[in-house]
């Protein structure tokens, strides 16, 4: 039972960390067509802004993680007119190179400034204790982890079901041309998605330090992982990421209690099988 | 034209960079080694046009049967090859059959996907593979029984070379063959490939399990020079950088590949020889620039700079 | 029976019906077109006789078998191939390269590793016959891309017919080509092998009523009527659908 409840809390956890790094990628890759392997390179300059101000300048948590998503959100958004609006058009493998040479840059950029050491992000105080539940307690950062995952959940549904961007943003998503065709300004929308993506990358990467610990090497160690979960949620489906996220936090986490040495491995053969009965992953969006 | 004189020139090259690094012999044997890998990229992207980014575990697949094979059965270099070559096919074929349903990114995210699943089984199976330490004692027997590898890497780099231009050779008269015509159809068009009653996913598998003896040949050819496989066989990394010479070299023509390793790996030398961190700016950089100034690679830089040369006659 | 027998045929694209209840016949010798308003459901018949689709009912029997579990790879290895309505060539490829493909094919070569793909006798007459029937020689050695789009049309037919179909499908063999070259196509549609079973599907009414010896009318998935040109051209019902009415475009 207390096993049960451990890879439920820290599977979902995780999940949500998972989902937060990818959501983004996953919606830049349904609206703009563009194979972005550089995505993790915003979660980590999220955890290295923030290990910088927190442990560095001496900030308390809570600002340290607005600023760095803020700094995070305010460099993407120039990559995204200089970089990013040029290879949309780009054929999967020019993008993919384009992307690498990105990250690459990430990686000498972060690995020059702060070394190539782990860059931890201090804790809140109150978030290294338990919470005490009653019958049995619980880490606190797990559970704040799941409310942030959950308030980025409820913050999307709201922003895309209920605001003017959010419509203009699925209706891109889902036809392009008609979208620009009624007016739509699409360059617009694709940048403030971009950046939103970014800023939801580096929420996650900071928060989850502690599951997926920050170095330069970030976006290359975790790529595959991000990869993933956008493959088997389903390009541009955000339900599909988030059930996609929380299944595979699941997963790995159940693999990991369960059989240690071979949780890796075990994880990967069963996303595989997964993506060769399902190769469109999970929710399928209309064409 | 180019396609025929090219290898000869690259050749020649590799022969005068011989006498003229007599130091560095090590360093050129690393290129030989790498031109193969790339080499076998080639065949599985730019002649069949399947965009993988795992194609280090085949190479890593080859570098751990050869040296496991030379350590508990045989230490003769070209069985070694040959059982590296098989490894390497073996593995591509089965994992080829999975992958090679899935299209674009998903696709892509599976060979990533592939190779590190043998990263980690490599990294877990210490007992057998010396895990995070590396297979060592790898010991070589003479090369047909008559050159032994010498230390300051004699034998080792006409042993790279031999291969490296008989892979060229094989994969030259391929791309000539029925059956490197038909990649280069599907690459084009694969609905008319389907409509003139190929099995298009059949000749892929087939061309990404060649790729994959390819790339294996190569990693025992590593395994065999420097006598240590790592893990880093296996790594991210080796693919992308495959991937970044032969984009650099050009697609497609078989001497690309090998002018964009040559060009890849100097660059590499002295960028980590002056600064080592830096390294990844440097290759960060070239890729940007590449992607954006020379998508057709270097191949392509006689034609642009002729029709540059046309203009300016012109005007 | 030889030929072709397509019995109840209906495809369904979630809700939209697209093909309903088709029953068609095509014979060796035969020359029929297929005509119909755009978005009557031509284009889809065809990919579900030649295997590209999945139909949702109905069989497809061709020379008495059924043939409808059979890929599109399959039914081509039987002998019923299409050109496609918007040519998807080997643009980078020569004509003589485009041509040799589809016969390398045919000829089970198309694994063969170790010869040159231009070295077989056999293989290159049928390339040389091909190209002297749609009299391609002066562009043989051009690559596709760089070819008027009128000569492209020509070579996906010769490609096409390099499969030795015994069906023929051609999704408007004309489109997109200049008024001035369609007697290209005319001519050379009338020099296919007389016992060739053909099936055109065109907009072009000199051209259909110039080749087509029986012609069927589709509206909306449905068959409307068929019979010989005049039958057609005479048909009040044809003529307010589509002949007279609003036209094709
Ligand atoms: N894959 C598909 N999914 C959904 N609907 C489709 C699909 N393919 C075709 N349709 C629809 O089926 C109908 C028939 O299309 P089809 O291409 O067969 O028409 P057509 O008679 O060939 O038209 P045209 O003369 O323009 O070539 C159209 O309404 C089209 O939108
Ligand atoms: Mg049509």
């Amino acid at each position: 039972m207390t096993l049960f409840l451990n890879i439920l809390v820290d599977g979902v956890a995780y999940g949500m960390i998972l989902f937060m790094i990818s959501v983004g990628l996953s919606v830049t890759m349904g609206l703009m067509r563009v194979v972005n392997l550089a995505h993790g390179g915003f979660a980590l300059l999220g955890g290295t802004f923030a290990h910088w101000f927190a442990a560095e300048l001496g900030l308390p948590f809570w600002p340290a993680l607005v600023l760095a998503v803020a700094l995070t959100v305010a460099l993407s958004l120039p990559l995204e007119r200089v970089i990013y609006r040029r290879i949309y058009g780009f054929t999967d493998l020019q993008q993919v190179l384009a992307t690498i040479g990105l990250t690459f840059l990430m990686i000498a950029s972060v690995n020059l400034w702060q070394g190539s050491s782990l860059l931890p992000v201090p804790l809140l105080e109150g978030l290294k204790a338990s919470v005490d539940l009653g019958f049995r307690t619980l880490p606190a950062h797990r559970l704040m982890v799941i409310a942030a995952g959950l308030a980025v959940v409820l913050g999307l549904w709201w922003l895309l079901e209920r605001t003017r961007f959010g419509i203009r943003l699925r209706a891109a998503v889902d036809n392009r041309g008609t979208a620009s065709a009624h007016g739509i300004n699409t360059d617009r929308i694709f940048m403030a998605a971009f950046g939103l993506g970014a800023g939801l990358a580096a929420l996650g990467g900071v928060l989850g330090a502690e599951i997926l610990p920050i170095d330069a090497y970030y976006p290359l160690r975790y790529m595959v992982l991000f990869l993933i979960v956008v493959a088997v949620g389903g390009m541009g489906s955000i339900a599909g990421s988030f059930l996609a996220a929380i299944g595979l936090g699941l997963l790995e986490t159940a693999a990991r209690y369960l059989a240690p040495d071979f949780a890796t491995i075990l994880f990967f053969a069963l996303v595989m099988a997964l993506l060769a009965l399902r190769p469109n992953g999970l929710i399928v969006r209309a064409q | 034209m180019m396609n025929r004189i090219a290898p000869f020139a690259l050749l020649a090259l590799a022969v005068a960079l011989y006498f003229a690094l007599p130091y560095n012999l090590a360093f050129l044997t690393r290129i030989l080694i790498m031109a193969v890998l790339v080499l076998s990229l080639d065949l599985v992207l730019g002649f069949a046009g399947i965009a993988t980014l795992g194609q280090a575990a085949f190479y890593g697949a080859g570098a751990y049967a050869a040296g496991l094979f030379a350590i508990h059965a045989w230490a003769d270099p070209i069985a070694g090859l040959v059982v590296a070559g098989v490894a390497g096919a073996v593995l591509a074929f089965i994992s080829g059959l999975i992958v090679l349903r899935a299209h674009g990114l998903t696709l892509i995210m599976l060979t990533i996907a592939v190779a590190a699943i043998c990263h980690e089984i490599a990294n877990k199976a210490r007992d057998v593979t010396g895990g995070a330490d590396g297979l060592r004692g790898i010991r070589m027997e003479p090369v047909l029984g008559l050159f032994e590898f010498d230390f300051v890497g004699q034998t080792g780099f006409w042993y790279a070379l031999a291969v490296l231009a008989a892979v060229f050779t094989f994969l030259t008269l391929l791309t000539r063959a029925p059956f490197g015509l038909s990649l280069r159809g599907i690459h084009e068009s694969p609905e008319r490939m389907a409509a003139i009653g190929t099995s298009v996913y059949w000749r892929r598998v087939a061309a990404y399990t060649l790729g994959g003896a390819i790339a294996g040949v190569a990693g025992a050819l590593s395994a065999q020079v420097t006598q240590l496989v790592s893990l880093e066989s296996f790594s991210f990394t080796l693919s992308a950088e495959a991937l970044i010479m032969l984009i650099l070299g050009g697609t497609g023509r078989l001497y690309g590949a090998v002018l964009g390793t040559l060009v890849f790996m100097f660059v590499h030398h002295w960028a980590a020889a002056n600064d080592p961190f830096n390294w990844l700016f440097v290759i960060g950089a070239l890729v940007l620039a590449v992607v954006f100034f020379l998508p057709r690679g270097l191949v392509a830089v006689p034609t642009a700079l002729k029709r540059l040369g046309g203009q300016n006659a012109g005007s | 029976m030889q030929g072709l027998e397509v019995r109840g045929l209906s495809k369904k694209f979630g809700g939209l019906t697209v093909s309903e209840n088709i029953d068609f016949d095509l014979k060796p010798g035969d020359r029929k077109a297929l005509i119909g308003p755009n978005g009557a459901g031509k284009s889809t018949f065809s990919n579900l006789v030649t295997g590209i689709l999945p139909p949702s009912s109905g069989t497809i029997r061709f020379d008495g078998v059924d043939i409808g579990k059979l890929n599109e790879a399959q039914r081509v290895k039987r002998g019923i191939a299409k050109t496609f309505q918007i040519t998807t060539l080997f643009r980078d490829l020569t004509v003589r390269e485009n041509l040799r493909l589809p016969i390398l094919e045919r000829q089970g070569r198309g694994f063969a590793m170790f010869r040159r793909a231009d070295g077989n006798g056999e293989t290159e007459a049928e390339v040389a016959a091909l190209i002297d029937a749609f009299a391609l020689e002066p562009l043989a050695d051009k690559r596709v891309a760089d070819l008027a789009y009128g000569q492209q049309r020509l070579v996906e037919l010769a490609l096409t017919l390099a499969l030795k179909p015994r069906v023929l499908i051609l999704d408007e063999p004309a489109a997109g080509v200049p008024s001035s070259e369609t007697h290209l196509i005319v001519q050379a549609i009338e020099a296919l092998p007389p016992d060739l079973a053909v099936l055109i599907i065109e907009h072009d009414m000199d051209l259909v009523f110039r080749v087509a010896a029986q012609i069927v009318v589709l509206v909306q998935g449905r068959i409307l009527t068929e019979g010989t040109p005049q039958e057609i051209a005479a048909n009040a019902q044809v003529r307010d659908l589509y002949l007279g009415g609003h036209g094709h475009d």
